[in-house]
């Protein structure tokens, strides 16, 4: 069979010598799927736009990129918008920006298939519908009519893939397009894709940097780093026998649901910049097999055997004795403190939240401002942390985690409930302790980018909280904090512009812990971070909390995280607490229906298991926190409440279920009327090993 | 949407009398028709000033609330008193507000149009040479007074006049009384406001063509316009509908404010190109302390930028949904 589309050696420079790809050669067939893994940077994204002619105009490509054998670099626009959204069909990563905003849904849909069919106004707009119901919009015709705005994410990428497909195309370009959604909504997409791909035969390049969405949906796998192709081979052989040291550092990197407890493995150093590329090897310098060749020539990329190809020197070596990612890159040694040893119950408590309740007015008019409504951002939710522990609290967006943070770290007296930090009643505080308090209760940011003033340099940055608390002489703190995060000390005279990523979220973890606090609150820390990055990042944590017996209160939505950092864990639901209990018990015997299939919907990195396992998907969406369902809040996207009998649904509508411990378990609660434990993910083997 | 609509008009309506009674109490306040019979030879009797100023509603000796609820009641029932000499400021009104309209309404619409295109193009091409000559450009024109371009451009007119050895391009005036007939007439006005709108609605261009640049290039950059092109639609055709289309609701809420800045300018441009106008009338009242006059100039003014307003919120509502739904 021949290919459809045939990339051969494309190159992409931007002005300024800035060359984002640096020949790439692939070729899809019909029906087949091709995932393109690698991180921020890699030049996975800017090959796809290259593929559909969409650069700017300033991008100067070449090689050679074949549709059906047509050259498609160098043709004109006339010819080439014959071939856009008709034989090749892209589907974007934000499904907000990537609509315009001012034309209903189904009229840009219409729009994408008269462009290419010659069907009258009503014709198209009658495909436009019949397209939102292949895609499982409920009730299209009326979805039809509405603005992007009025849709939710995960309903966007549903009518985004619906786009793509409107003119039955041979080929889909798929780039990151469920990184913008929950995890519940990413499953359901990964589903419309599948669908969408049956339905048209059509062969995918799946751009991501998710190994887990790549396992379950490739038949081949090209990893790429700093613009090329470094490994390219079938999913298996690429999750099983990778030969390329990065391949085997970012499967050992990523923190895994199923995984083992321990150290992650991270890949240190930062990957290079485009404008400045080493002579040799990109990876050599991050490479822990590197050898003085590598930083001679760089390595071609070339076939070992069948359909594999590498571009390493040691590749025959790192096949002849079955390296993996754990035995070649050095695993950090974490210590734990003495305080992880003394039982749950004997710890002083460090937080403590009490049915903590946080509602917002809902507004309405302009100058005469009425309450329609009220949101339930928060509603009564009760949790506490001991010394020496890692609370998690995790759910989909709008969940209510970042309300519940907001709350604790304002140390206002909250509407509802009460919160105690340290003992301390934050109703019951005057201004001193107040601000006495904030030195033990500290918070790291998500987005290291936004969290750092970009004119202050570093040393500033670190020593504000000192000065704010009234310290005079800071220098040797600051510089004793950047080693402590991980830094050179002669890096505090820089900006944060100068620093990557992973490092500026260190900076921003050195901030929180200048003025030595117990309690450390992270919300969403490594999730602007690559995924080699992300592995140090977690380490850091892992031993700061060892050698300073500091507690976390971690917020996130990404639950192989959860798993690794988190002693115990704490889902979410609608400003609801649906399970709580300790990591292992929470991720091993799931009781809440909606833990179950929170865990269910992650993708594993490893295709073997992604292929035979059972998804338990959720349908729709979160229903509004204004007008949240009566009773239990998940009944309306159960699956366990449509297998009940009409009798004991009745309980479900009619009583909100609290958390309550569950039988034989110790540290384990659920929300749920019918709790029951089931087993969702299979126990990886090296974890039985143990 | 239409209640919302309505709520907004109905407080427009509020604005304008309060601007108009302020602009009333100034120049109540501050004016003295008074002067303009007390110079006279032979000098008149002051009783005979006080009866006339009183006929006319204009006496400083009545208190200032006293003559402004005369002055108010009788707008209110669309009777705008008199002017200092005794003629009535409403037929005057009459008079000269068509010539304004149609001056601040054709530059208006030719202001937004070209400003909107030029400042679309601009931004398609940034850093290409054409971007940097429209941008210099309109700093240049926004640096020099109304009255200043208004002049330069009746010189340039006159210069090409003589040159050519007929009149190409009328320069003064309204229209020509001496011409008959609808064709030559209606030409004949057309032609007479060729330069009086080039000198209103330059500014506007200017001022238009820097917001939708900025807006246009917000615009581009994002994802809907790749969108629209991975479609299959051609980059020009992916600018005009998906781009601009949503580059304009921004500019459209700016309506209001270039309208203010244009009734500035058309007070000089009426007045450099001998226009009988409510602009060129505010001149010649203030000139001749004639209160009643310059509180209907005012009025019309507020009653203007207020309706721009208003239909700048209708625009907004019409080109963003989103503005509709709440």
């Amino acid at each position: 069979m021949s290919p459809i589309l045939e990339v051969n050696d494309l190159t992409v420079t931007f002005p300024g010598g800035i060359q984002a790809v640096r020949g790439v050669s692939y070729q899809v067939s019909r029906g087949e799927v091709l995932g393109i893994v690698g991180e921020s940077g890699s030049g996975k994204s800017v090959t796809s736009l290259a593929v559909m002619g969409l650069l700017p105009r300033n991008a100067v490509v070449s090689g050679s990129v074949k549709l059906h054998g047509k050259e498609l670099l160098g043709m004109d626009e006339g010819d080439l918008v014959k071939v856009r959204g008709k034989a090749i069909s892209m589907i974007f990563q934000d499904p907000l920006s990537a609509f315009t905003p001012v034309y209903t849904i189904g009229n840009q849909l219409a729009e994408a298939v008269r462009i290419h069919q010659k069907v009258g106004k009503d014709a198209a707009a009658k495909k436009a519908v019949e397209l939102l119901d292949l895609v499982g919009i409920p009730h299209p015709a009326i979805r039809a009519k509405s603005f992007p705005h009025e849709f939710s994410g995960g309903m966007r990428q549903r009518a985004m893939i619906a786009m793509a497909i409107a003119n039955d195309p041979d080929l889909l370009i798929c780039d990151e397009p469920t990184t913008a959604l929950d995890v519940t909504i990413q499953a359901q997409i990964l589903e419309v894709l599948k669908t969408a791909q049956q339905e048209t035969g059509a062969g995918i390049v799946m751009i991501t940097h998710d190994l887990g969405v790549v396992a379950g949906m490739a038949d081949r796998v090209m990893v790429m780093y700093a613009g090329k192709p470094v490994e390219e081979g079938a999913v298996d052989d690429i999750y099983y026998r990778p030969r390329m040291p990065y391949t085997m550092g970012l499967l050992a990197s990523i923190p895994r649901v199923d995984g083992a407890e321990g150290p992650l493995v991270p890949i240190e150093g930062n990957p290079p910049s485009p404008k400045n590329l080493p002579t040799g090897c990109p990876f050599a310098p991050r490479c822990p097999m590197r050898v003085d060749a590598c930083e001679e020539e760089e390595p071609p990329l070339v076939a070992i055997g069948g359909d594999r190809h590498v571009a390493c020197i040691r590749s025959r070596e790192i096949e002849h004795k079955n390296l993996t990612g754990q035995d070649v890159f050095p695993t950090p040694v974490i210590e734990h403190a003495p305080i992880e040893r003394v039982p749950r119950e004997q710890r002083t408590t460090v937080l403590e939240l009490e049915n903590l309740i946080r509602h917002y007015p809902l507004m309405k008019g302009a100058v005469f401002k009425r309450r329609v409504g009220t949101v339930h951002a928060v509603d009564g939710i009760s949790f506490d942390i001991v010394e020496g522990e890692t609370l998690a609290l995790v759910g989909e967006s709008g969940c209510g985690k970042t309300t519940t943070l907001q709350q604790i770290m304002q140390l206002q007296p909250p509407q509802d409930g009460r919160i105690v930090v340290l003992g301390k009643d934050s109703s019951k505080l005057d201004k001193g302790t107040r601000k006495a308090l904030r030195r033990d209760l500290q918070i790291v940011f998500q987005d290291p980018m936004a969290a750092l003033d970009p004119r202050m340099p570093v040393s500033d940055i670190i020593a504000e909280p000192l000065r704010a608390h009234g310290h005079k002489d800071t220098d040797a703190k600051v510089k004793e904090l950047l080693e402590l995060v991980g830094l050179s000390a002669t890096d505090g005279d820089r900006y944060p512009q100068h620093f990557s990523g992973g490092q500026r979220q260190r900076i921003g973890i050195a901030r929180a812990l200048a003025l030595e606090p117990k309690l450390l609150v992270l919300d969403e820390p490594v999730s602007a971070l690559d995924v080699s990055i992300q592995a140090g990042v977690i380490n850091l944590l892992e031993d700061l909390k060892g050698r300073l017996g500091l507690s976390y209160l971690f917020v996130a939505h990404d639950l192989a995280v959860v798993r690794h950092l988190a002693d115990r864990v704490a889902v979410m639901y609608l400003g609801r607490i649906a399970e709580l209990g300790s990591v292992d018990r929470v991720y091993d015997h799931p009781a809440h229906p909606y833990t179950q299939a929170l865990l269910s919907a992650i993708p594993l990195p490893d295709p073997e298991m992604e292929r035979t396992r059972k998804r338990i998907l959720l349908e729709g969406d979160l229903p509004s926190p204004a007008d949240p369902p009566s009773g239990c809040r998940f009944r309306t996207r159960c699956p366990k409440f449509a297998r009940l009998s009409e009798h004991e649904r009745t309980r479900c509508v009619e009583e909100e279920p609290v958390v309550i411990r569950l039988a034989n378990a110790g540290d384990h609660g659920a929300a749920c009327h019918y709790a029951e434990e089931i087993e969702v993910i299979t126990a990886s083997d090296d974890q039985e090993e143990q | 949407m239409g209640r919302y609509l309505l709520r907004r008009l109905a407080m427009n309506v509020v604005l304008v009398a309060i601007a108009a009674s302020l602009a009333y109490m100034l120049a109540a306040t501050t004016m003295n028709p008074r002067a303009s019979y007390e110079g006279r030879q032979p000098p008149v009797p002051v009783e005979v000033i006080d009866r006339t100023l009183d006929n006319y509603n204009l006496n400083d000796k009545t208190p200032v609330l006293e003559r402004y609820v005369r002055w108010a009641s009788g707008v209110v029932t669309g009777d705008f008193g008199s002017k200092w000499n005794g003629g009535s400021v409403g037929e005057e009104m009459g008079r000269r507000i068509g010539v304004s309209l149609r001056l601040l309404f054709i530059g208006t619409i030719v202001g937004f149009a070209l400003g909107v295109a030029l400042g679309a193009y601009s931004a398609v091409r940034q850093y290409k040479l054409s971007d940097r000559v429209i941008g210099v450009g309109s700093f240049v024109v926004m640096a020099i007074p109304v009255f200043v371009m208004a002049t330069m451009l009746a010189i340039a007119t006159y210069n090409l006049n003589r040159g050519l050895g007929f009149t190409l391009i009328e320069y003064t005036g309204e229209y020509n009384p001496n011409v008959t007939g609808f064709w030559p007439l209606l030409f004949n006005r057309l032609n007479h406001l060729i330069l009086p709108t080039i000198s209103l609605s330059l500014g506007a261009i200017a001022f238009y063509s820097r917001i939708q640049r900025n807006m246009m290039l917000d615009v581009l950059g994002q994802d809907f316009v790749r969108t629209a092109m991975a479609k299959g639609l051609r980059r020009r055709t992916a600018l005009f509908r998906h781009a601009l289309r949503t580059a304009l609701i921004p500019s459209a809420t700016y309506f209001a404010f270039a309208f203010g800045t244009m009734f500035v300018g058309a007070t000089f441009t009426e007045k450099i190109f001998a226009w009988h106008g409510m602009g060129a009338w505010l001149v010649d009242s203030i000139q001749q302390n004639d209160v009643n006059s310059v509180a209907a100039v005012a009025l019309f003014t507020a009653a203007c930028i207020l309706i721009a307003a208003f239909i700048s919120d209708l625009l907004v509502a019409a080109l963003d949904p989103r503005v509709r739904v709440s």
